[in-house]
């Protein structure tokens, strides 16, 4: 037992453990803070499990043209606990990417980000951007159809951009096109460059935490005042505060366990996302979205007026950037009780639903024309020969159900046609058919006079007060 | 580690000169040092960007294989390198007006540029992203893309229809505002 205890001490004093490590770990904290203080450290839990899961990945997957696609179908399909570690890595990145979201709201929610703290916001702020564009190329390596078209429409959001346009995206692409060059580009960003930024980031992030303490929860009679708050949060810690280590870490560590729990409860459960087709440029049969926790912004891309769209997808996320990273520079003093901030509440209420609500949108996606959708039954239809009967096939045949929507069948990027019939005249329905208006093609050039009319005549029946209530 | 170690007794006078010579010395060793690392790996990872464009022509099918219903082909797009596998595909819709025109779209949608469907009954290109729509002549239907799809050169040497490949249409800024 001597002998061990005298390796160690030899350890200790060579290696400054006691000296340097241990005060780091075991500084002062506020004791109030409970719960709320657990999503900063519960995020580098989640980023441990990424680095881990993906060197684990690297092992094997091969960036390259056609091979990425094969190493990945073998690491799903037949390495041995392959689809565990992808999935992990999969439920990982969701992970991070809400918890990071979480930390931030609950920092700006408390205004942590006041003084003295303004370059630990700062710092996170970068984090989470650079998060963000783990979590797109991330997606991206998944090199299938979705991976291809991703950079695809990554390289024409960069043409967009003023004069050095054409540049970026021959840069992202690597070339002039998707090709073999391109991958190689994403894998050394998501695997070397952007972990490189991340780990560097919480170096300083951390250092920060440390030179400016623990924040205080907040509490509306204390304002935060730059000339006194250092004396007073050094005086109040000296009398309430408590060792890190473990007073108020273990709820970090329940925490944590809790999520790692969770991202390899996911992948046994639920195992990584499926694959779609190979990355072949030239298939048309793709539908190509992002991970769910971009739906939001693919939202938006949808269903801007064409006319503000090139500002909004250039500017948007360089004004985004900058807004929140200057948000000390707002204010950097004052009040960081909630009760005190209303507007800082309402903006997290309505960041958060604006989030829910796009989501939601991105996943059903209205605005796109539905390539999938069944055509009408007769039982729809209302008729089993003549006219109308030609005019509901025709509806599916046409492209029409596409879009529009008839009693529970079609698309949802144009208006409801179930009741048509009661508001437009024989007229109006013919001339909107032909012409086309406001987002509907014109169908004068692939439509015959008698298809037009068989369309017209059953889209006349639809008519919800002539319908027979019984079926409620 | 501390900027100002030196004792102020020091009883060198040349010090502070020499030593503000070693440290510009230095500074400007290490930007040297620093240029000579990154500016060869700044040229080749910027390569893609000054390499001048290629167009060729490639082969997509027999001349009888086109009719004047729009057919998908894929072909080699014009600067694979020898790893690129499948990626190196590129796809465009080819239709065969008459005897000798033809109209060749690329797939690419000009909005945010996902692949474009023909789709028969309503004689429209549809893009499954943002909700683009095209007609068959490629001028925009319906939807934000804000210009009408690419077309494509195709001649036919000896019964071989050919397509001239291009680099992928980019909608470029559409800031100059004379030209709405």
């Amino acid at each position: 037992m001597n002998r061990i205890k005298k390796i160690w001490n030899w350890i200790d004093d060579r290696s400054g453990y006691s000296d340097y490590a241990l005060p780091l770990l075991k500084h002062i904290v506020p004791r109030d803070a409970r719960w709320w203080y657990v999503f900063g450290s519960a995020t580098l839990t989640a980023f441990m499990v990424q680095v881990l899961t993906g060197i684990c990945l690297a092992m094997v997957y091969v960036p390259g043209g056609d091979e990425a696609y094969q190493s990945l179908k073998y690491i799903t399909e037949d390495a041995f606990m392959g689809s565990i570690v992808r999935g992990m890595h999969y439920y990982g990145a969701s992970a991070m990417v809400m918890l990071t979201v979480m930390h931030m709201l609950q920092v700006y929610l408390h205004a942590t980000y006041k003084y003295p703290r303004e370059m630990n916001w700062m710092s996170g702020v970068v984090l989470m951007f650079v998060v963000f564009g783990m979590a797109f190329s991330g997606q991206l390596l998944r090199w299938d159809d979705n991976g291809v078209w991703s950079v695809m429409v990554a390289a024409e959001m960069a043409a967009r951009a003023p004069f050095i346009g054409p540049w970026l995206s021959d840069f992202i692409f690597g070339g002039q096109t998707v090709g073999g060059s391109t991958l190689t580009r994403f894998f050394v960003f998501h695997v070397f460059v952007m972990p490189g930024i991340i780990f560097a980031g919480i170096g300083l992030h951390l250092m920060l935490l440390l030179r400016h303490g623990v924040s205080e929860m907040p509490n509306a009679d204390q304002p935060v005042d730059p000339a006194t708050y250092k004396k007073e949060y050094e005086s109040r810690l000296e009398k309430t505060g408590v060792p890190f280590w473990p007073d108020a870490m273990w709820r970090d560590v329940v925490f944590s366990t809790f999520v790692v729990l969770g991202i390899v409860a996911c992948a046994a459960i639920f195992g990584p996302p499926s694959l779609s087709s190979p990355p072949n440029p030239s298939n048309i049969h793709s539908n190509p979205m992002p991970d769910w926790y971009f739906w939001w912004y693919f939202t938006i891309l949808s269903t801007l007026p064409s006319s503000m769209e090139t500002w909004i997808i250039l500017g948007s996320p360089v004004l985004g950037f900058l807004i929140l990273f200057l948000v000390p520079f707002l204010s950097n003093k004052g009040h960081r009780a909630p009760s005190q901030r209303p507007w800082s509440v309402g903006i997290i209420v309505f960041g958060l639903t604006s989030l829910v609500v796009l989501t939601i949108y991105g996943y059903y996606k209205p605005w796109s024309p539905d390539f999938g959708v069944k055509p009408l039954p007769e039982s729809v239809i209302g008729a089993s020969s003549g006219p109308v009967f030609e005019g509901g096939q025709l509806v599916h045949q046409k492209g029409c159900l596409y879009c529009h929507h008839i009693d529970g069948y079609g698309g949802h990027r144009g208006p409801v046609l179930s009741d048509i019939g009661q508001k437009l005249t024989r007229q109006d329905i013919t001339i909107r058919i032909m012409n086309g208006g406001y987002n509907m093609p014109s169908f004068a050039g692939s439509l015959t006079s008698e298809e037009l009319s068989n369309i017209v005549d059953f889209l006349l029946t639809r008519d919800e007060s002539q319908k027979p209530q019984t079926s409620k | 580690m501390k900027p100002e170690s030196t004792p102020e007794t020091s009883p060198c006078d040349q010090c502070s000169g020499r030593r503000s010579f070693l440290a510009k010395l230095s500074i400007g060793l290490s930007g040297l040092i620093g240029a000579m690392m990154v500016l060869p790996g700044v040229a080749f990872v910027l390569g893609p960007v000054v390499r001048r464009k290629k167009e060729v022509w490639r082969a997509v099918g027999k001349l009888e294989q086109f009719d004047n219903e729009f057919k998908l082909v894929s072909y080699e797009d014009p600067s694979p390198v020898p790893w690129s596998g499948v990626t190196a595909q590129s796809g465009a819709w080819i239709r065969r007006v008459s005897d000798t025109e033809f109209i060749a779209f690329s797939i690419t949608c000009r909005h945010l540029g996902c692949p474009v469907r023909w789709v028969k009954g309503p004689e429209l290109f549809m893009c499954p992203c943002h909700g683009g729509v095209y007609y068959k002549d490629g001028t925009v239907a319906a939807g934000p893309p804000p210009e009408p799809l690419h077309r494509m050169q195709i001649r036919v040497v000896q019964g071989e229809v050919e397509i001239k490949t291009t680099p992928v249409p980019l909608t470029t800024t559409p800031l100059k505002a004379s030209e709405v």
